[in-house]
């Protein structure tokens, strides 16, 4: 897949293409089942769980609910530090504040580490485009760009990729000699990096908690790149969604336990970076500028949403793809936006980057796993199905779904209709039904039929036979006996 | 021909002043009556007595999950209207008693008189193993069951109504039955209503991979407390030709109970 093609069809095209993929699904099954064990282990070794997650909901609530104070509050403490401040409405007001500040720095060369809003706003794309030189230094974030692909999972960027494919990319901008061993592909990109974080004159990082109280930035990490890229270029760049803010650093606290235990199973992230201002007089590290955007992109609009404003509770885990089980079978590129997964159905219909996205939320079971992994409890799965709701209300639904669910409101409406027309498909199975089961693949059984046996309509309803086996019951009841043997009967067994 | 069957413990007879109404699912009702027959027996065993009123046809949820909520509305009333008298509501699947516990109360939220009745329903409505456990507090039907058995958590029941280790209560105590762990038991089975055919293959794919987990167990039999679920790991078992039988908790209690077995005759 390109990076232009990936976006490209509907969510149904986009994962029929994922599930031929067996690399792909081999490689996001062994990673998921492997964040999914660690995220066990490293919750319940704190007691009780349930209470975590239930602080980091209130912290989360209380912030989002009051995101205009403590947002405003962050912005002062920033301006107090030394920083700039900019507000981007949109993905392209973003892209081009950055590309402002660039041209400005007349840099040829940008570091990134992580940051999943410099993906929203694309500005990879447009740094290209201007002639700057976009290095990805997350090694995820590396193995992608080198790949021509977007990330895959909001944690695990390359999630997707073999450590063969990964070889043969590094092999592909020069590297010898590689083996397909862990720390020698790590080593690889960490030289080539290297000379990258000297020479960059911006560096642009994400922000995975803006601190109310000091205007800090804090940012986690585990490979240290996030400190080369604040601390080498001279001018720093945050590129924040508007809700990731945290009112005190008492807050950050249990956020420090809930973010990575969630996403990596770790207690700890390796690198806890807060950033308050770009570097003051006496300081040895952190650029002599530091400019902060911060991105709407359609989240404003959630606010007040009684539905939908708990979308800008999440803290960017990714704990609800990994226990997704269509993410589990698809990856994250077949959902054909920046965020894949459960919080990628909810969240990419509601910014600000018109309809494409509006098939996303039927790409569920509504199974409720993400919901159960979230650690700040976001009802995605309720979510899911308001957004359905939604959909068809705007007159989205194709014609023969409004109809089909039309006829299903008159005929499930009343008893009397319910029964004529479970006794009409008694009728018209004729044919079908080989012995009790379906599996001819005609008309809109297939969806079904294709891969699955179907029952046939029982000869008898249970209603339909329920009088007689009262009346048995009853005689049984009269003399002390309690009923007879069922028919064997299994929804196998034919 | 009269048959004469042991008399009853009246310990055992626990739900004698009890009435339930069963709420079957059109999916029971129609594709599975063996499912609500053995519930019913069962029940009646405990001294329960159960009505079946008239007026029920289905959850809605079908539209619901699928984004109609006013069709979902109007189904779904019949419910309310069948169950208004009764003390008990028993249902045997978790994600029909889902939908009547976690979206009733908001779906008739602005529907004066309605409001009322739909909170009430869902706090006596009740999954047929919780109902079993919890209510009747039975944990031990008596039952004989020489198989060795998997059991997959339904995911409704799980995470919307709190089913959880009631239906593995009964089953460890049925005797001669040897339980296997399902691998990645919680893992949805891709049925999820209308999913299945919209996103057909997505849903075949985790179809396939819990049918494998069940294949992988080597147990004879496959049980649920959810006919959705039961219908399409069934339905991809079948396909598969692999030798399991798919039950409910019901057919397979009531299966091994002795007078299903007709001791006594």
């Amino acid at each position: 897949m390109s990076d232009a093609g990936w976006q490209a069809g509907n969510v149904v095209e986009r994962s029929h293409e994922a599930l031929q993929d067996n690399f792909l699904r081999g490689a996001v099954r062994f990673t998921t089942d492997r964040l999914k064990g660690r995220k066990s282990e490293a919750t319940s070794e704190l007691g009780d769980w349930e209470q975590w997650r239930e602080r980091g909901q209130a912290i989360r609530s209380h912030t989002v609910a009051h995101l205009d104070y403590y947002l405003a509050q962050f912005c002062d403490r920033v301006r107090e530090a030394g920083g700039h401040v900019h507000f981007a409405d949109d993905a392209a007001e973003a892209a081009m504040i950055v590309m402002q500040i660039v041209d400005e720095k007349k840099a040829k060369t940008v570091v990134k580490s992580k940051s999943m809003v410099s993906e929203e706003i694309h500005v990879n794309h447009h740094l290209l485009q201007a002639g700057v030189r976009a290095i990805e230094t997350d090694l995820g974030e590396y193995i992608v760009q080198l790949a021509g692909q977007a990330p895959s999972h909001i944690i695990i960027p390359a999630i997707h990729k073999t450590r063969e494919q990964i070889r043969d990319l590094f092999v592909g901008v020069g590297a010898t000699d590689l083996t397909t061993d862990t720390a020698a592909l790590a080593a690889f990109a960490r030289r080539t990096l290297r000379q990258e974080f000297l020479q960059a004159e911006v560096g642009l990082t994400g922000c995975n908690f803006g601190i109310a109280e000091s205007g800090s930035v804090a940012l986690f990490s585990n490979e240290g790149n996030g400190r080369m890229v604040s601390t080498l270029p001279r001018t720093q760049i945050v590129t924040m969604g508007m809700e990731r803010i945290l009112p005190t650093f008492a807050d950050l606290e249990v956020m420090a336990n809930l973010l990575p235990r969630s996403a990596t199973g770790q207690k700890l992230t390796a690198y806890l970076s807060l950033i308050t201002g770009p570097r003051r007089e006496g300081e040895g590290d952190g650029p002599d500028e530091l400019h902060i955007v911060i991105l709407d992109n359609g989240r404003s609009r959630q606010l007040g949403d009684p539905d939908m404003q708990a979308v800008l509770h999440c803290i960017r885990c990714g704990a609800c793809l990994n226990v997704c089980p269509v993410y589990r079978h698809i990856g994250g590129h077949a959902y054909g936006s920046v965020y894949p997964g459960p919080i990628g159905a909810v969240l990419s219909p509601l910014l600000q980057e018109g309809d494409k996205h509006a098939d996303l939320p039927f790409a569920s079971s509504l199974c409720g796993a993400c919901y159960e992994a979230c650690p700040v409890k976001i009802p995605l799965h309720d979510m899911l199905v308001t957004l359905r709701a939604r959909y068809v209300a705007r007159g989205k639904a194709s014609q023969l779904e409004r109809v089909a669910f039309r006829g299903y409101r008159v005929s499930f409406a009343t008893p009397r209709r319910y029964k004529a027309s479970f006794a009409l498909l008694r009728v018209l199975q004729r044919g079908l039904a080989k012995g009790n089961q379906i599996d001819a693949q005609v008309g809109p059984l297939r969806g079904w039929t294709a891969s699955r046996s179907l029952p046939a309509v029982a000869a008898h309803s249970f209603r339909s036979r329920f009088a007689e086996i009262k009346r048995e019951l009853d005689v049984d009841d009269r003399g002390q006996g309690l009923g007879g043997k069922p028919e064997r009967e299994g929804a196998n067994n034919g | 021909m009269k048959r004469k069957l042991p008399r009853v413990d009246a310990a055992e007879r626990v739900g004698e002043t009890m009435k339930v109404a069963l709420f079957i699912t059109c999916l029971v009702d129609n594709f599975y009556p063996a499912v609500a027959e053995a519930m019913v027996r069962i029940l009646h065993r405990y001294g329960v007595e159960v009505v079946v009123p008239d007026q029920q046809t289905c959850c809605g949820q079908p539209a619901f999950n699928s984004g109609y909520v006013d069709d979902a509305r109007a189904v779904a009333s019949t419910l309310l209207e069948a169950f208004k008298g009764a003390d008990y509501v028993v249902s045997p699947s978790g994600s029909c008693t889902g939908m009547i516990h976690h979206y009733y109360p908001k779906l008739f939220a602005a529907e004066p008189g309605s409001a009322d009745e739909a909170m009430a329903l869902a706090g006596r409505t009740f999954e047929f193993s919780q109902f079993l456990v919890n209510v009747l507090g039975v944990t031990d039907v008596g039952a004989t069951f020489a198989h060795t058995v998997t059991y997959h958590p339904s995911c409704h029941g799980a995470r919307l109504l709190g089913v959880d280790k009631e239906p593995l209560t009964l089953l460890q105590h049925v005797r001669g039955l040897t339980l296997r762990d399902l691998p990645h038991a919680a893992d949805c089975c891709g049925f999820g209503g209308t999913f299945a055919v919209k996103m057909s293959e997505i849903s075949t794919a985790m179809a396939s991979e819990k049918s494998d987990h069940v294949r992988s167990t080597g147990a004879e039999v496959l049980v649920g407390t959810d006919m959705g679920c039961l219908m399409n790991i069934g339905g991809r078992l079948r396909r598969e030709e692999a030798p399991v039988r798919v039950l409910h908790l019901a057919q397979l209690l009531w299966e091994g109970m002795p007078v299903a077995q007709g001791v006594g005759e």
